[in-house]
């Protein structure tokens, strides 16, 4: 039948049914979604986009000061917290194969595993902004506006993109709750399983943005 | 009916997860390689990894992981286009820092 069709598009095949085949009246438009989605993501893409660029411009006016500043971060949390991340997406991704495959239990439990790992990653990150404030070293602290201006615009940019990339953590752990209940409810099926791949799209974005973070931070010493 | 819808949702492209498990393994790599040049000292390597790894660790996440590989033509022009305009304006932004 439409099996031609989908040969050379991964979509599920509900998106190739006509509304109502699987329970009446019922509309779902896959591409749709999913298109809008990917737009969300650009704007993502463009608002990080601008802080790198940020980044890039005040690094190349005080490149010593930010090779200074840089050598201060934790590399070893730094690089645990890129392999949280990435085992996350693995895990994530994982989630989507197995609701395909009509596995619902191991989906509930790849997506669980996400969000261990999610919430391990903003564990590391508060202890390590949390030994960086002891240190006196937060924005507008006494011992942080006595260095140089290099220094402080550092800084400055490691608590906003790294804050800013936390707070898509939390968002992206709300996210995969409600996807989690949904799963258990059968709202997410193996035919109907776009909101859990929209979840991972943003999930997967949130790693691609610390795939850049951690160069840029930890290993620009 | 039933028996073709069957048949339709166990769909041929589901990519099972022995491709993502590699692919994770690739970022897993790269990512210890990229650790590596920076720990080697050498601004240049250092530089290397920043401009050739990390995008193409970006590219697998968005291939595999997002699943653009197995997306429609329209649906990569998009994405292609958004990343050209982000390096459009990184660019224009950098140039016209450097030569003012």
């Amino acid at each position: 039948m439409s099996a031609s069709v989908e040969n050379h598009d991964a979509g599920p095949p509900a998106a190739e049914q006509p509304a109502g085949q699987h329970s009446a009246g019922e509309h779902r438009d896959y591409i749709g979604a999913k298109l809008g989605m990917w737009i969300f993501i650009f704007t993502e893409l463009i608002l990080f986009g601008g802080l790198f660029v940020a980044y890039g411009m005040y690094r190349s006016m005080h490149p010593h000061e930010f090779h200074h500043a840089a050598g201060e971060l934790n590399v070893v949390l730094g690089v645990i917290n890129t392999l949280v991340l990435l085992t996350s997406s693995l895990t994530m991704v994982l989630s989507i194969v197995a609701i395909r495959l009509k596995r619902k239990t191991q989906s509930m439990i790849f997506l669980a595993s996400t969000m261990v790992l999610g919430c391990v990653f903003l564990v590391n990150k508060f202890f390590e902004w949390k030994a960086k404030i002891h240190h006196g070293l937060y924005p507008g602290s006494e011992h942080l506006m006595a260095r140089p201006p290099g220094e402080r615009l550092f800084f400055g940019l490691y608590y906003g993109m790294t804050g800013l990339h936390g707070l898509h953590v939390t968002v992206g752990l709300v996210v995969m709750a409600i996807m989690l209940v949904l799963l258990r409810r059968d709202k997410i099926r193996h035919d109907d399983f776009i909101k859990l791949e929209n979840a991972g799209l943003y999930w997967h974005l949130v790693d691609v943005i610390w795939i850049f973070l951690l160069p840029l931070f930890y290993l620009a010493a | 009916m039933n028996s073709s819808m069957e048949h339709e949702a166990d769909d041929p492209h589901i990519v099972g997860y022995g491709t993502f498990i590699k692919v994770w393994l690739a970022l897993v790599g790269l990512t210890a390689l990229l650790v590596g040049l920076s720990v080697a000292g050498s601004p240049n390597l250092a530089l290397v990894g920043l401009l050739v790894i990390t995008p193409t660790k970006a590219s697998l996440v968005f291939f595999y992981f997002m699943h653009l590989k197995y997306e429609s033509a329209a649906l990569k022009y998009m994405v292609a286009i958004a990343i050209a305009v982000l390096v459009i304006f990184v660019g224009l932004t950098f140039t016209d820092y450097l030569f003012r």
